[in-house]
């Protein structure tokens, strides 16, 4: 079975998790830019981060042979300092154009605050402008359900955004048809207690449709499964899914999400 | 909400509900269980009362409650902060799992 990790933050794992996601049939796997665990006190932090997802971690993939792809943006979870958020703003565009790059994410809400909208909405403009995918993160737990809304609101008030074009993720029950019904990607996050279980995912697949959907590990520094997309291939069998209808959820529908991005090479 | 037109079209055995329920009832057994110990061990700890809990038993309330298959939703539902303004600042400074009402601004 093929398959594309479209969400993981590989620079917190293992060389080990590369060749165990290799041999489970990783084809291609996508790191979003994330929050490192503590706040980062200037831009040069982060200027460091890009510098990593886009030539270190590639060639540490490459030593698996496993194409690695990256997405750019200040989180939200830094993003209540807008002064340090302009800094970061500034240093994207030159990082836009490295070969690994798929776009802008994830942005997205974390306490959903007025200056973490703000920085939302530059980030907005900044991938309208330039014409980039964008890979949205939603709030956890509480603050998922008005997050996803006022996300989609700041979405959905940029006319130049095409909605086919930028992927929702960390969906669950509650959030998944606001995001699908207003033209939206969306994607199941398989993430110990704070988010998604297989089983679940599942449902939502059969419950929703799959047409617009992508599932992913999210892998990264806490307590989570770099395997888990496979892994739920297993409960997608049990379900009485077809191997080829498994491979359309796990490989074809983030493959065709993603190559509307240039840069992305299908694996 | 709109309902993929491929949901169950290239399924080749679709379960049953019967089939579903074997599978599934030992998970949600030992959940249960272990749900009704968390509760005794907070309650044998001295108890507590707070918004979390509360938001737990309206919770309880949905999952008991029959139809509709859509329990998870209603359970996420009352978890979740039911405002719509964005905050000045950040009520907490992580999610805890459970809204904490407005008294908490």
């Amino acid at each position: 079975m093929r398959y594309i990790e479209p969400h993981g933050h590989m620079v917190s794992r293992t060389t080990d998790d590369y060749l165990a996601m290799v041999t489970a049939g990783c084809r291609a796997v996508c790191e979003p830019a994330f929050w490192a665990g503590f706040d980062r006190k200037s831009a040069d932090g982060f200027y460091d981060y890009f510098c990593q997802l886009t030539d270190y971690e590639p060639k540490r993939a490459a030593r698996f042979g496993l194409p690695h792809y990256s997405w750019l943006c200040l989180n939200p979870k830094e993003s209540e300092d807008l002064e340090l958020a302009e800094d970061v703003l500034a240093l994207i565009p030159e990082f836009l154009e490295r070969p690994n790059v798929l776009g802008i994410g994830e942005i997205g809400l974390n306490k959903n605050t007025r200056n973490e909208i703000t920085v939302l909405e530059r980030h907005v403009d900044l991938a309208a402008s330039r014409g980039e995918l964008i890979l949205v993160h939603t709030p956890h737990l509480e603050d998922k359900l008005k997050g996803t809304r006022l996300i989609l609101d700041v979405l959905d008030a940029d006319r130049r955004i095409d909605p086919g074009r930028v992927i929702i993720d960390h969906v669950e029950e509650h959030t998944a048809p606001l995001v699908l019904d207003r033209g939206y990607w969306a994607g199941i996050t398989l993430y110990p207690e704070s988010k998604c279980t297989p089983s679940r995912a599942v449902d939502m697949l059969e419950m929703y449709g799959r047409e617009r959907m992508w599932l992913n590990c999210a892998c990264d520094w806490g307590v989570s499964d770099p395997l888990a997309v496979p892994k739920t291939a297993l409960e997608m069998r049990r379900r009485g899914l077809s191997e080829d209808a498994i491979e359309g959820v796990l490989f074809h529908n983030p493959a065709r999400f993603l190559q509307q991005c240039a840069r992305f090479a299908i694996p | 909400m709109m309902k993929g037109s491929d949901s169950h079209a290239d399924q080749p055995s679709a379960p049953s509900g019967d089939r579903i329920l074997d599978q599934f009832f030992p998970e949600a057994r030992a959940k249960l269980i272990d749900l009704a110990a968390i509760l005794d061990r907070i309650d044998r700890y001295g108890g507590a009362e707070d918004y979390r809990l509360r938001a737990f038993h309206r919770a309880m309330e949905e999952v008991s409650r029959p139809g509709g298959a859509d329990r998870a939703r209603r359970v996420l539902e009352c978890f979740s902060d039911p405002t719509t303004k964005p905050a000045d600042k950040p009520v907490t400074p992580v999610a805890t799992g459970a809204w904490a009402g407005e008294r908490k601004r």
